[in-house]
């Protein structure tokens, strides 16, 4: 059983995202998915400043396995990305809804939030997925 | 003999068991307005006696001429040892084989060719391979767009003194990929590309400048001074060189103060012989900061449990079979049968055997130069060094020369004039370690006397008049 907080929102692409009390919303990939792509050896994060779309692919987690896009959840301006992973791409695995964070998005429309789901929505989500 | 080893019974039996009648049922969801229906065009079968003939035949009319032309494609000695060795049953195959860890001999082939390729261009990564130089060069400037991430523009300075060829596939790969490729024109007095000439790009967004060195002309470039000019406007260096040359040039990692990003180029020189559409091999280094964007396979060499050494493919997350479209590249063939050969060519001259083939082809081109530029209608075109080719200047109409030099079953070289039309009667020229003196000999004294009967006041030979 994978763990799923349920202080965080959830994309179908299997992000997570936190949002700061600075307003800023900060975004990595959910213990399932980690468990899913597995050991990883690779972290390419996008560039501060760089403004995406919701659902633009701006990362890729690439593991023993296979590498995978991670699409931005919400449309904004990448604030801060994660440069301790460029050396720890494990970190991924080992911490995912904490030092394993990829990015931070300062969302150009926060209201765009209530289109992902909660906890228990991703849990029946993630079990859909497996039948 | 049929091929196939289905026999009627055993079809019939396949078709009885999944329940379908015939095997064209199994292609009943593909609609009948996409379907090719009959071939036509395609001539009847020919017995294993008749095509081996005609394909004799075929082969006689290349007729072995005695050949000084280069423009991309290189006639140079290759022992014999390196296609024996290359043509058993261990190494004979075109590809990469499909289990890889299972051929650990060709893995471990593999990753010697890479580590001689990275030496050689003095890159610290260097990839099995890829389809020729002409893609290799489109590979390079796809990997230069994605790797420099701080560039936007996605456009790419294209010195018109690379390889017509390499941009002309650069261009088809391209094109519709939203890269746009700017022509920067050569120096007509030196064939290169002066730095200076870069400067109205100054402060524009450019992804990478591509150096070709030597030059198609075989004309060396100022490769430290437009490196750093690149390194300077944040664009990226993607280098394309002769292997053979890199023997005894500054290699590309040594470029300017950090060196090229991405080194590039034909293989064919290293063992592989020429022949018209190849198959020939591309080579693909750069930096190991670039290298998970670079396409293609790599070797990597391991340990395995019990500590021993082993190989295996490695950064396959990036590869087709499992990124599908977002894959580095889907063109990435490699060539293994070529690379074996170039392998084992470079294992068995060695570093200095490869300078030694190095010297002799730029001593013999010089030579030739000297030999044939004797003759006042002949003139060398530029006046910067080379390094095996060069273009000479010919005051007379070159095709009147290169038609009777062909009836002597000897390739004079490579006429510009469709590819750089300004050039006017303009030949490249090259001379390999593999051209002897009394060749070089050869061809001025048939040079001479044609152009003598050209020029001559007066036709020798007086028509006879009714």
């Amino acid at each position: 059983m994978s763990n799923i907080p349920v202080d965080l929102k959830y994309a179908k692409t299997h992000e997570w995202v936190r949002v700061n009390d600075d307003g800023t919303v900060t975004v990595g990939i959910s213990d399932s998915a980690q468990e899913q792509l597995g050991d990883m050896v690779f972290i390419e994060v996008p560039e501060t400043g760089q403004s995406v779309a919701a659902e633009e692919a701006c990362a890729v987690v690439e593991s023993v396995k296979a590498a995978s896009d991670v699409y931005a959840p919400i449309a904004g301006e990448i604030v801060e990305v994660n440069e301790s992973l460029a050396d720890s791409p494990e970190t991924v695995n080992t911490d995912v809804y904490g030092k394993g964070w990829i990015f931070r998005i300062s969302p150009s429309d926060m209201s765009e939030l209530d289109e992902l789901m909660d906890a228990e929505t991703y849990e029946s989500y993630l079990d859909s997925e497996a039948h | 003999m049929p091929f196939i080893p289905h026999t009627e019974t055993d079809i019939r039996d396949m078709l009885g068991t999944i329940g379908a009648s015939d095997t064209e049922e199994l292609f009943d969801e593909i609609p009948p307005s996409l379907r090719m229906g009959e071939l036509s065009g395609v001539p009847v079968g020919m017995t294993e006696q008749e095509i081996s003939r005609l394909m004799h035949e075929r082969a006689d009319t290349d007729g072995r001429p005695l050949c000084f032309t280069g423009a991309g494609s290189y006639d140079h000695h290759i022992p014999a040892a390196v296609w024996e060795i290359t043509t058993r049953g261990e190494f004979y195959s075109a590809y990469t084989p499909y289990q890889a860890e299972a051929s650990q001999g060709t893995l471990q082939l593999l990753y010697e060719f890479q580590s001689m390729m990275a030496g050689l261009t003095g890159m610290e990564v260097s990839n099995a391979s890829l389809y020729d130089g002409a893609s290799a060069l489109a590979e390079a400037v796809l990997m230069a767009v994605r790797a420099n991430r701080k560039s936007k523009s996605r456009r790419i300075l294209v010195p018109t003194t690379v390889h017509p060829h390499y941009r002309k596939t650069t261009r088809t790969i391209v094109k519709n990929q939203g890269i746009e490729l700017v022509d920067v024109p050569y120096c007509s007095d030196g064939g290169n590309t002066v730095p200076d000439s870069l400067k109205h790009f100054e402060g524009e967004d450019i992804s990478a400048l591509v150096i070709q060195h030597p030059n198609f002309f075989g004309v060396l470039e100022e490769v430290d001074a437009l490196t750093e000019w690149a390194h300077s406007q944040g664009a990226l260096v993607i280098a394309v060189s002769n292997p053979t040359s890199l023997a005894l040039l500054k290699p590309p990692g040594e470029w300017g103060e950090q060196g090229a990003d991405i080194a590039c180029g034909e293989g064919q020189p290293l063992g592989v012989p020429m022949a018209a559409g190849g198959p020939y091999f591309g080579y693909m280094c750069c930096r190991q900061a670039l290298v998970r964007q670079m396409p293609g396979r790599i070797a990597g060499r391991t340990v395995d449990r019990d500590g021993r050494d082993g190989y295996a493919l490695t950064l396959q997350a990036r590869e087709q079979h499992i990124r599908r479209s977002k894959a580095t590249s889907n063109i990435c063939t490699n060539q293994g049968l070529m690379v074996t050969a170039a392998t084992i060519y470079m294992a068995l001259l060695g570093a200095d055997g490869l300078a030694n083939v190095a010297r002799a082809c730029h001593a013999n081109t010089r030579a030739l130069v000297d030999r044939l530029t004797e003759n006042e209608y002949v003139k060398p075109f530029f006046n910067r060094p080379c390094f095996h080719e060069t273009v000479l200047q010919f005051s007379l109409p070159l095709a009147d020369v290169m038609r009777p030099l062909y009836a002597h079953n000897l390739l004079p070289g490579y006429d510009l004039s469709k590819d750089y039309p300004e050039l006017g009667n303009a030949l490249l020229v090259c001379a390999t370690e593999v051209r002897s003196a009394a060749d070089i000999e050869l061809y001025a004294d048939h040079l001479n006397r044609i152009i003598e009967s050209q020029t001559a006041a007066g036709c020798p030979v007086q028509p006879k008049m009714a």
